[in-house]
């Protein structure tokens, strides 16, 4: 038996190394933010966020070159995304929670998880085989697509467990009432657990902002604005993360320094996401 | 737990609707309607996995029938130049491994954290922790790639891999064709940068897992008189482990598919023999680089088919975590 | 600088402001100009070769503004076999590709689309091999057998005596040679491999050569970054980059031994000098190991791809679309080339051009021979 003096002296090194696992983990952190920021804001200008991007040369000739069309891009496709993926993230999640009943439920759950734990890339492979190949050109609903392939697991998750937040009692209560029960749902559960399906909703969309390889081989890049807005949804576009990667990979400093930018921009975007996702849970876990 | 407010009560029961009692057939197929869109919703989820699995099957089938399954799976030839001969093992092998190492060094310190923010820290501190270890999870892959680049990579190369080669060089010549060429791009490098990517996912599935473990554990090994680390030592993490295994393989598919990270600084080789510190490559990397590449039907085809590999193995490490989970019956193996 | 963007700026406002008046006309006549304007508006859209994309998008870049952004040319560089693959699938409207297309893919294409596809050659590639020893410039003379045994791993240390006979006076040290090459498809392995095939049957049958290889020796660096990267940072290393590149960076390159036993320093004087040879009417050659006396020998095409029918290719919708496109291919050949030195390419020699033009000149849309039109036009031909 060790003495109490030993017990403690071991609950000291324990916790001195639990705090240096801490501080180990979080460093990276603080140090890629700082890189990221220190090295891009440099390139962050009035050009960066007016102009095209255009060839290397312009960049290495010091002519006016930016991003303008990218920030756009990315905007479009993250919406098509967003409006393809909550629908049936949202239903989906409905019938795992309002239907527990249901026959296919266990298998949809086990499908939701695995394709939610699937790789990214597997999912910009699918939007090509099942958009790009029978439209017979690169777009930015394939793109589209393919984000929405990565936020719909996210979201019908975050919508089942929103929904289970709220007590049976409330459904019951609604069904006594003589509500059907598609009306409980729809104006009773739903509205009541909003914050958790925004919450979610959030998560999915930082999570898939963020995503360059499916977009590598769907939204497929471009130098420019198109000149059509349909050349938005039905053409090639370009998009941050799959720039920030041909930049980085480019043998070119000057354009490196605009992946740095790129990077500063795609990281406030998907922080501001996050953020939001995490004011919303606090304000949640404030009015329960 | 009262989630719904007064007000959301009185305007249901105030609802013009029900002034009246509801005609059966708004009742009937409304219910009707509703359940068929949620169910068809629903079903395009497990639509989407079926055709997932089918497109990689239909598109591989050509690369398993020219060198079957087995052959493309062991082979280690990777030839779209003249004898369009592909085998997919360095790949598996890659990934397998560094995404096992990752693990490994992830593993520790994530659960470190998990317990920090469980047991340890004031709940101001560990709210804060908490945050920042999401906001890891939230730093976009290629985010991550361009700083590996830039700057972790050199820096691995200056401070780490060329000491230790120099010394080799000097000392013992024969560790060199292990070490491999020190150019900072390569299989320890992505490692490392995937283990930091794969903590918040350990954290956040370990810290569910201990916020399961009931108070009366913990109340009653600190009424035997255990000192802090003996509580969480002998009551709480015994209680917790399945949940924190289930995690930590998660964890693992995470790091499996990990991709732009590691096709930035994982080196890209595609032969073996894979060193230390020199180039390598996985599955996902292999894809996002060849892909719009290749030419040949062959290729594209034997791409399709490490796809599917890759689904395989993240359709298996998920199963194993769900059965993990419900065998040591403790719930939460839902990813962020 | 700084008044030139005032000015842009005050031009761009005074613009806005007469298009909020002409709204505010509702002048139909203006807004149907607009329309008409916007409409006239045309994307190009083309893909392959990483190598010579500074090259066209620069070009694409300087045709915009030449054309008051009406034609804008999206070039994406997805490697050579992308672009072949893509071309063929037909989601882009030309293709580019350091490889040109093979008996196989023309006869697939005379098949489908009752017409051939043309390789116009743009612009020239040239791979120098590059290398770091220590207390040792550029200038390192090399000959193909040498390169090839290098990259087969027989040569392996810098003071082998077949690196001495070619170097008298050199004082090599008895560093190991560590051979580093492209580990991603690229269109510098193709030329550089195609040299090599040149040169030695045993290479052309046991690694051949193509946008990527199976390497019998040595480590992958990806990219023109990644394989400078390599070479810069392990001594006794030796690579190959394009000349542009090698310049960029002040890597140490080598002159190599042509097939006429002339020692060529690479420069894109000598770079033009390989293609001044007798060119096939389809231009479909590879150079590499040129006989012209004074060309380096490892050098080759880079080909844009089009269909000879253009209204067969599904990713050109109208006839004014296969218009623009000629017109951007004939600009792209003849003024274009003017941008050439500037970025680190070599211009295309006469004879490559008078070839394009006699191919461009059989481009069709339906029964109407628009290549020989615009050519015309301009007075080309």
């Amino acid at each position: 038996m060790k003495t109490l003096r030993q017990r403690n002296i071991r609950d000291y090194i324990m916790v001195s190394l639990l705090i240096l696992s801490t501080v180990l983990v979080l460093t990276p952190l603080l140090i890629i933010i700082g890189y990221v920021v220190v090295n891009g804001i440099g390139a962050i200008s009035m050009d960066f966020f007016t102009q095209e991007l255009g060839s290397p040369a312009r960049a290495m000739q010091g002519q006016p070159t930016g991003l303008i069309h990218t920030i756009i891009g990315t905007l479009v496709v993250d919406t098509i995304g967003v409006i393809i993926a909550i629908p049936i993230g949202v239903g989906a999640g409905i019938m795992l929670s309002e239907y527990p009943e249901h026959k296919l439920n266990p298998l949809l759950r086990v499908l939701n998880d695995t394709l939610n734990g699937m790789p990214a890339i597997l999912k910009g492979l699918l939007a090509f085989a099942l958009i790009v190949r029978p439209m017979g050109t690169f777009s930015g609903l394939a793109g589209g697509i393919a984000l929405a392939f990565v936020m719909i697991p996210i979201i019908a998750r975050a919508t089942e467990s929103a929904l289970m937040t709220i007590p049976w009692s409330i459904r019951e209560a609604g069904l006594a009432i003589g509500l059907p029960r598609w009306r409980v749902v729809l104006s009773t559960i739903v509205p009541a657990a909003r914050i958790g399906l925004v919450t979610g909703f959030l998560i999915a969309f930082a999570r898939a902002a963020g995503e360059a390889a499916p977009l590598m081989f769907t939204s497929f890049g471009n130098n420019y604005l198109p000149t059509h807005w349909t050349g938005m949804i039905l053409g090639p576009v370009d998009t941050l993360p799959q720039r920030l990667y041909s930049l980085a990979i480019s043998p070119y400093s000057e354009w490196h320094t605009m992946g740095w930018a790129a990077g500063i921009v795609l990281l406030v975007f998907v922080v501001a996401l996050f953020a939001g996702a995490q004011l919303l849970t606090r304000k949640k876990a404030y009015n329960t | 737990m009262e989630v719904l407010s007064k007000g959301d009560i009185k305007t249901a029961s105030h609802s013009p609707v029900l002034s009246k009692p509801l005609p059966a057939i708004y009742r009937w197929l409304g219910d009707r309607i509703f359940l068929t869109v949620a169910v068809t919703l629903g079903l395009s989820i497990i639509f989407l996995a079926g055709a997932m699995a089918w497109v990689l099957i239909d598109d591989g089938s050509m690369a398993f029938r020219e060198f079957g399954i087995i052959g493309f799976l062991t082979g280690t030839t990777w030839d779209p130049g003249v004898n369009f001969t592909f085998g997919a093992l360095p790949f598996i092998f890659g990934t397998v491994v560094t995404s096992v190492v990752a693990l490994g060094l992830a593993f520790f310190p994530a659960v470190a954290v998990a317990i920090v923010i469980a047991e340890y820290a004031p709940r101001w501190l560990s709210k804060i922790i908490e945050t920042l270890v999401h906001l890891i999870a939230a730093i976009p892959s290629v985010v991550v790639g361009i700083w590996g680049i830039f700057v972790f990579a050199p820096w691995m190369r200056e401070t780490v891999y060329m000491p230790i080669y120099s010394w080799a060089a000097e000392s013992h010549p024969s560790l060199l064709p292990i070490l491999g060429n020190p150019i900072g791009y390569g299989m320890t490098t992505a490692t490392i940068i995937l283990a930091l990517m794969i903590v918040p996912f350990t954290t956040a599935l370990t810290r569910n897992a201990i916020h399961q473990v009931p108070k009366e554990q913990r109340e009653a090994a600190r009424a035997l008189g255990a000192t802090r680390w003996e509580v969480i030592r002998m009551a709480v993490l015994p209680y917790a482990r399945g949940g924190i295994l289930a995690g930590a393989i998660l964890s693992l598919g995470r790091a499996v598919g990990e991709t732009m990270a590691v096709a930035m600084l994982i080196g890209n080789k595609n032969t073996f023999p894979f060193s230390i510190m020199g180039p390598a490559a996985t599955m996902p990397s292999v894809i996002i680089n060849e892909f719009r590449e290749a030419v040949g039907n062959l290729h594209l085809s034997s791409l399709m088919a490490i796809g599917l590999v890759l689904f395989v193995i993240a359709i298996i490490v998920n199963l194993i975590a769900a059965y993990i989970t419900r065998k040591l019956s403790i719930t939460g193996g839902q990813g962020i | 600088m700084k008044t030139m963007k005032l000015n842009k700026l005050s031009n761009l406002a005074i613009l806005a402001g007469i298009m909020i008046l002409a709204a505010a006309c509702g002048g139909n006549v203006e807004r149907d100009a607009r329309r008409t304007e916007r409409e006239a508006r045309v994307d190009i859209l083309g893909a392959g070769a990483t190598f010579p994309a500074p090259l066209i998008t620069a070009m694409a870049d300087e045709y915009r503004t030449k054309t008051n952004n009406r034609i804008t040319v999206n070039y994406q560089s997805i490697g050579s076999g992308g672009g072949i693959r893509q071309f063929i699938e037909q989601t882009i409207m030309f293709g580019m590709s350091e490889a040109y297309l093979s008996d196989e893919v023309l006869a697939d294409i005379e098949r489908s689309t009752g017409g051939t596809a043309f390789n116009l050659p743009i612009t020239l590639a040239d791979v120098v091999p590059t290398y770091n020893i220590p207390g040792i410039g550029k200038g390192l003379v090399f000959d193909g057998q040498l390169l090839v045994d290098i990259y087969m791993g027989r040569i392996t240390r810098w003071n082998d005596p077949k690196i001495a006979a070619l170097n008298p006076g050199t004082d090599l040290p008895a560093l190991p040679i560590t051979v580093v090459h492209r580990s991603d498809g690229s269109g510098t392995t193709f030329v550089w491999t195609s040299y090599l095939t040149r040169i030695s049957d045993e290479w052309g049958n046991r690694v051949g050569y193509g946008t990527s290889v199976n390497w019998p020796v040595g480590l992958g660096g990806n990219g023109n970054e990644g394989v400078a990267g390599a070479i810069i940072n392990s001594p006794g290393a030796i690579g190959y980059n394009s000349l542009s590149y090698a310049l960029l960076n002040n890597m140490a390159y080598g002159s190599v031994v042509n097939s006429s036993g002339n020692t060529i320093e690479p420069s894109y004087e000598a770079t033009t000098q390989a293609a001044n040879i007798e060119l096939p009417d389809d231009t479909r050659v590879l150079f590499t190991n040129t006989p012209a006396p004074d060309g380096y020998p490892i050098a080759g095409f880079a080909w844009m791809l089009v269909y000879e029918n253009l209204d067969r290719n599904n990713a050109i919708n109208n006839r004014e679309h296969a218009q623009e496109l000629v017109e951007f291919l004939v600009w792209s050949i003849t003024e274009g080339q003017e941008l050439s030195e500037t970025l680190g390419f070599a211009r295309l020699p006469g004879a490559a051009v008078e070839k394009n033009f006699d191919m461009i000149s059989r481009i069709r849309w339906k029964d109407e021979m628009i290549g020989q039109k615009t050519l015309e036009e301009r007075d080309l031909i």
